[in-house]
């Protein structure tokens, strides 16, 4: 509802909810896509929500992820491994299968092609190839959905309508669930270097004729400055409280919570706005007083373009290490499909695993491992 | 399917051939090479098994000396030779990959794992002291990417373009072994006779795994024209450019009969197994062995041209 808007009516900018700098001068925001009526009016088809917990009985979330969230991989491959390891555990635990995602992923695809597309539309993946460090994930999902996985190279646009290159001749494309960031996707649109696109891409797009999962632009949602915004932004478009809470966040932004994030900066942890897979973040209580230093500079230079939040006191959970079971912090990532039929939920997620003692960060580019979660019959 | 994935079938089936065939080539000419000159000839084997790999000049431009190490380091792991046994899996390996979603589980596995122990081994220890068992290892491999392939992949496109691959490499190697020893074959020369040439024809058998099948087809010792018959037109021996071109034509019906077209390919390929069916091998000697393969290189290289041309 927040991306429909900002790219529609702009309600909730001129009711004062954002401040407008941080949606038109956001680098996610596109302004091609104001005014782009997108298929059924979803933008975020698939979204990981990172959660933790923090105490007995709350559940923050960290982080939203709304362009191309990764990991649901490790999430089927954890389930698959410890079910070979453990096969009795499951059955004596009635533990929720999680297997159905790839099913549950192609129908929520198909049911937003575009209208007007037959009672049988194409879905394919779009890879930036076998270099890309995700590419593992792409071709099992691929795999497992029964789509295939195309490169920039395998697709042309003629007449504003996308086809794949066959040993067949070339066949129309309506649904392309695209693992290629925004910038790349279209070279005539975005970035003219781009190589892994497909040029004419972002027009057939715009003309209503193929089906982008997700959206483009929905990284104008998901950035660590609107974050703090998002409390207010539900209760503006539902009038509901949310249900689960946010962590509650400094905006560097904000002279007032500057001047308190400088004097607290040893116990705070401080994040980029636009940044991703835990670079250029500093963990307070974690950091020497060089790089506290260090990173108070930075805040000084730019402000705008940080956040602090309080170190969480993050679960932890058992994990199995080189010196035997020890605890490890940990956070879930439930993905969330959002098709025309509605929202689903695979009952498990992917729980990220900070591997160091005592780190806190969770991501796989930092070192991080995955568990199998499960979601227990009682 | 999409016409890229096709294309890396395709290549990944024929660069896997070509390692086997690499690896046979090796095999043989280490075998020879160990015989007494009176057995094997005056001429150098590592020469002849350059040229059977079709890669003497691009040897030359590297090394000066054809002799066992620099030859079988060429052949089997020099990055500088793109045909070499290690970038033959190399390449096959790149291909699968790029293709994953077209391979069952356990064709991938089988392609990555042999890459995986490519990477492991000694290749110092193995140009000098353990030639043999790398070629087995190699050997091995192919077959285990063929039947996996064969036992678990559906049968449909991406199955025939990873078969035609297969046969369209093995009948172009076959074609090339023949050739270059086509002057031992001559039934002329038989008259030179003695261990000599025995001990080449055995070889040949063996880098086409033929040997034995020999035996069990004509129950007689052998015979020039009697290998090439064998080789060219026993549709029995899955080596033989008879049974290449068999096989070629089932899986480009199969194509055609699944995309409802018939095209360039599938009546080239045609033409050559109706040549096939109906000669004898005097007949071939009669129009020349070495015109006759070569012709058919160029007859096979053109039939890959309309595969590629139509479908990729």
């Amino acid at each position: 509802m927040y991306l429909a808007d900002i790219y529609g009516k702009q309600t909730c900018v001129k009711a004062g909810i954002v401040p407008e700098d941080l949606v038109w001068r956001n680098p996610a925001y596109r302004p091609e896509m104001a005014g782009v009526a997108v298929p059924h009016g979803v933008y975020v088809h698939i979204a990981g929500v990172d959660i933790v917990r923090i105490d007995a009985d709350d559940f923050y979330v960290l982080e939203d992820n709304a362009r191309t969230p990764s990991g649901v991989s490790s999430l089927l491959g954890g389930r698959e491994i410890c079910f070979r390891l453990m096969a009795d555990l499951y059955g004596a635990h009635k533990v929720a299968p999680v297997d159905n995602y790839p099913d549950e992923l192609v129908s929520t695809l198909r049911s937003v092609a575009p209208r007007g597309t037959t009672d049988n539309p194409t879905v394919a993946m779009l890879t930036p190839g076998q270099f890309n460090s995700a590419y593992y994930e792409h071709s099992f999902l691929a795999d497992k959905m029964g789509v295939e996985l195309v490169e920039g190279r395998d697709l042309f646009v003629r007449d504003a309508c996308v086809y794949k290159r066959t040993t067949e001749g070339p066949k129309k494309v309506d649904v392309l669930y695209r693992r290629v960031d925004d910038d790349f996707i279209d070279p005539l649109a975005f970035r003219p270097d781009s190589m892994l696109g497909v040029p004419g891409l972002f027009g057939a797009y715009a003309a209503g004729n193929v089906t982008l999962a997700n959206a483009v632009g929905t990284g104008a949602a998901d950035d660590k400055a609107i974050y703090t915004y998002m409390p207010e932004i539900v209760k503006f478009f539902l009038s509901e409280e949310p249900i689960l809470k946010n962590v509650p966040t400094w905006r560097c932004r904000d002279p007032k919570d500057l001047s308190y994030v400088l004097d607290h900066l040893p116990e705070l942890v401080v994040k980029e706005v636009h940044g991703s897979g835990g670079y250029g973040m500093l963990v307070g209580p974690q950091s020497s007083k060089m790089e506290i230093e260090d990173f108070r500079a930075r805040l000084k230079a730019s402000p705008e373009t940080y956040i602090a939040q309080p170190t969480l006191a993050l679960s932890t959970c058992p994990s199995f290490v080189n010196s035997g079971v020890a605890p490890r912090h940990v956070d879930l990532r439930p993905f969330v499909l959002t098709g025309a039929n509605g929202m689903k939920i695979v009952p498990g997620g992917l729980t990220r695993v900070a591997m160091r003692e005592g780190s806190l960060v969770v991501n796989s580019s930092q070192g991080g491992g995955t568990k199998d979660t499960w979601v227990v019959e009682l | 399917m999409l016409s890229r994935t096709a294309d890396n079938l395709f290549w990944l089936s024929r660069y896997v051939e070509r390692a086997d065939y690499l690896a046979r080539i090796l095999e043989t000419t280490s075998r020879l090479s160990v015989l007494p000159a009176a057995y094997a000839g005056d001429s150098n084997e590592w020469t002849r098994a350059l040229a059977t790999a079709g890669c003497l000049n691009a040897f030359l431009a590297i090394y000066e000396k054809p002799t066992a190490e620099t030859v079988t380091e060429f052949l089997a792991f020099s990055e500088q030779n793109p045909s070499s046994i290690r970038r033959c899996l190399e390449t096959a390996r790149f291909n699968a990959r790029a293709v994953r979603t077209a391979l069952t589980q356990e064709t991938w596995e089988t392609i990555n794992g042999a890459w995986l122990d490519l990477q492991k081994m000694d290749e110092r220890d193995m140009v000098t002291n353990r030639i043999s068992r790398f070629t087995e290892w190699v050997k091995d491999v192919a077959l285990r990417i063929d039947g996996s392939g064969y036992r678990t992949m559906l049968r449909n496109d991406a199955y025939w373009f990873l078969r035609l691959g297969f046969f369209t490499e093995r009948a172009d190697n076959t074609a090339r072994i023949l050739d270059v020893k086509y002057h031992i074959l001559l039934p002329e020369s038989s008259a030179v006779g003695g261990g000599l040439d025995y001990s080449q024809w055995t070889a040949i058998l063996r880098s086409v795994n033929a040997l034995t099948a020999y035996r069990w087809v004509y129950r007689e010792s052998l015979k020039p024209w009697l290998i090439a018959d064998l080789l060219i037109l026993n549709e029995e021996l899955p080596r033989s450019l008879a049974s290449c071109y068999k096989n070629i034509v089932e899986c480009l019906d199969s194509l055609a009969g699944a995309y409802g077209r018939q095209g360039k390919a599938q009546r080239q390929a045609r033409t050559i197994r109706t040549s096939f069916e109906n000669s004898v091998i005097d007949q071939v000697f009669q129009t020349g062995l070495h015109e006759f393969l070569t012709s058919f290189i160029a007859d096979n290289n053109r039939v890959g041209a309309a595969i590629i041309e139509q479908y990729l």
